[in-house]
């Protein structure tokens, strides 16, 4: 056991390395002068090189790397281009705003995702079975942006039951900031409910066909017993097992509903730092949203461990 | 422990495992006649081939100039000479949309393209080789596939620059380590069988065996999740259109189409309704068809 997480917590430190490598190559090469950037094109050569020394352009690309993990590792990610505060600061500022996101559309995609799922497997070749798989289909192959803006469309302007887009903190008027996170939650929660249900689905009639649920149905069990608390703890496993592909695609889609309706959080961050060559904030966000994911990763497979004996004795075997 | 593969949300199917042993033993007529018996699967067939025929032919289908403004025929509704409305230059929107078939088809075909280009022979010799080299490139997939999936993409975009070309890009890279992944996985479980032997045994070289012995058996998987990718790819072209980074204007993409209709959707919403059910109908008949070559091709399923 403690062999098991030592190693699967080893295992993380390559992984991070290499995303730490990627975003300091992306950001590296990009084409033109970071120091002119920041100085602007009427700079003279002199404070030019300046800067350049005290940013450490001058030194070799691996020093150049190891400086900058050791920063980060320390807190310190830089300072903005545009409004030259610290970016961990900011980043502090926006994580609570998309984690409000991404939990109230976990929540929308489990709540529609989970009985769909089960009741598709359930009633499997059934007219609600060929309905569910088709609706999700629908789902991954809407583009969420357009789900978005259509909502704003019906929802805001026609019908004018909700705010079109903007946000309200939750501590100064609780009822408007739900209001304001129904759309949002709706377009984020719409993706991953498909995603989840598919695969809820597909687990579940792995689990429905294996031999202690046979059993179960012998002994009379009531069907809703059967399903709920047999089948359905195992055919949740998969379902959390990609807890880290589902928190990336919340971080990535957030990048879109976001932007659509408003939302000042991290996505919204993404988007407008790209377009305003803000590259610090850039590596600062993309480096969050990686870290985010192996952390996921990392925590789901290590609460496996905890308590899913097969998977200590796989790795023994292995 | 191996963790299943994790791609970005859009590029949703898992890719499809046990699918490297559908060494056909009943042919190819055997599979058209399991695929043909899908009717979903059939109707994403025939809706993917009329998207492809419409971006062939699109000077043809086009009723008006995708391109060329027109400022006495700002944002009408539809009519009989613009079925689909004008938008705020004038132009008319069901020509650009069926103009954007082509960005679009492009998109999906060169992104995949370069996913698979790269990715295929790279997990093959690593999968086949093992060693240090697998080692080195499982992690380095490992940290691509860390990053949501739309936001290394945003910022490859970011590096390379706007434009349809590097967007292209962006979303090849994005797409190559679930490749890699795949092709290895398929490689590692293909490898132990007798043909190979057998074909090692007949002096066969590394090079052969790989091109000529493992490629052949390990096709019908990197097809799957071809067709599925090129659905993803799509999508992904017009989100970064959407945002500003993919295709610029004046060249019609569904996705900047849908950026530049936004201002205008209390007074023009038809600019915003017809590009986005474009991307919705080729993306679903794609994913149609890519399921049902899933469900042929996967023995599993029989």
């Amino acid at each position: 056991m403690t062999r098991y997480l030592a190693r699967r917590l080893l295992l993380t430190i390559p992984v991070l390395f290499f995303v730490s490598l990627i975003v300091f190559t992306l950001i590296t090469l990009i084409p033109g002068d970071p120091a002119r950037v920041m100085l602007g094109e009427e700079a003279s050569r002199e404070s030019l090189e300046v800067l350049r020394r005290q940013m450490g352009l001058d030194r070799p690309l691996p020093v150049r790397y190891l400086i900058w993990v050791g920063r980060v590792l320390r807190g310190d990610l830089g300072r903005s281009v545009r409004d030259q505060r610290p970016v961990a600061r900011t980043l502090l500022q926006k994580i609570p705003v998309t984690a409000e996101l991404a939990a109230a559309s976990l929540l929308v995609a489990w709540t529609i995702a989970i009985p769909s799922g089960a009741l598709a497997a359930w009633k499997r070749r059934t007219w609600l079975d060929y309905g569910a798989t088709t609706v999700a289909l629908a789902g991954i192959s809407i583009p969420n942006f357009w789900l978005g803006i259509m909502l704003i469309y019906l929802l805001a302007v026609h019908w004018r039951w909700l705010p079109p887009s903007g946000y309200v903190e939750p501590w100064v008027d609780p009822v408007g900031n739900l209001r304001a996170m129904v759309m949002p939650s709706i377009v984020l929660g719409s993706a991953l409910a498909a995603l989840v249900m598919r695969l809820l689905r597909s687990s579940m009639i792995e689990v429905l066909s294996s031999d202690y649920i046979r059993t179960a149905r012998a002994k009379g069990l009531a069907d809703r017993v059967l399903l709920v608390r047999h089948a359905m703890k195992n055919a949740m496993i998969p379902v959390a097992t990609i807890m880290g592909l589902q928190l990336g695609g919340l971080l990535g889609g957030a990048v879109v509903t976001e932007t659509i309706f408003a939302v000042p959080g991290l996505g919204r961050l993404t988007i407008e730092s790209i377009l305003t060559r803000d590259y610090p904030m850039v590596q600062g966000v993309v480096l969050f949203a990686a870290t985010a994911v192996v952390a996921a990763n990392l925590l789901v497979d290590l609460a496996y461990a905890v308590l899913d004996p097969r998977i200590r004795l796989e790795e023994r075997r292995g | 422990m191996m963790r299943a593969p994790r791609a970005g949300l859009a590029a949703l199917p898992a890719p499809t495992a046990a699918l490297a042993r559908a060494s056909h033993p009943r042919g190819l007529a055997y599979l058209l006649r399991r695929f043909a018996r899908n009717r979903l699967a059939l109707i994403g067939l025939w809706v993917t081939l009329l998207i492809i025929l419409l971006a062939v032919f699109a000077g043809w289908a086009a009723p008006h100039n995708p391109i060329k403004p027109d400022f006495g025929r700002i944002m009408q509704p539809p009519s009989r000479t613009h079925p689909l409305g004008t938008d705020d230059l004038g132009r008319d929107v069901l020509s650009r949309v069926i103009y954007g078939t082509r960005t679009s088809l492009l998109a999906g075909l060169v992104s995949v393209g370069i996913a698979v280009l790269i990715g295929l022979p790279l997990g093959l010799v690593s999968g086949y080789y093992g060693g240090r080299l697998d080692d080195l490139l499982m992690r380095i997939t490992d940290a691509m596939l860390s990053f949501p999936f739309l936001v290394l993409a945003l910022a490859i975009a970011a590096v390379l620059g706007a434009g349809l070309d590097r967007a292209m890009i962006a979303i090849g890279i994005v797409f190559t380590p679930g490749f890699i992944r795949l092709a290895r996985g398929q490689v590692l479980s293909e490898r132990e069988q007798n043909y190979v032997e057998a074909a090692r045994a007949l002096g066969a070289g590394d090079g052969r065996i790989i091109w000529r012995h493992l490629l052949p058996n390990i096709v019908s998987p990197i097809v799957v999740q071809a067709s599925l990718s090129t659905a993803a790819a799509i999508t992904a072209e017009a989100t970064l259109s959407f945002l500003g980074l993919g295709t610029q204007p004046p060249t019609p993409s569904w996705g900047s189409m849908l950026n530049f209709a936004q201002p205008y959707l209390g007074t023009a919403p038809w600019m915003a309704i017809y590009p986005g059910m474009a991307i919705f109908i080729t993306v679903l008949s794609l994913n149609l068809l890519g399921d049902g070559l899933r469900e042929a091709l996967d023995p599993r399923l029989r």
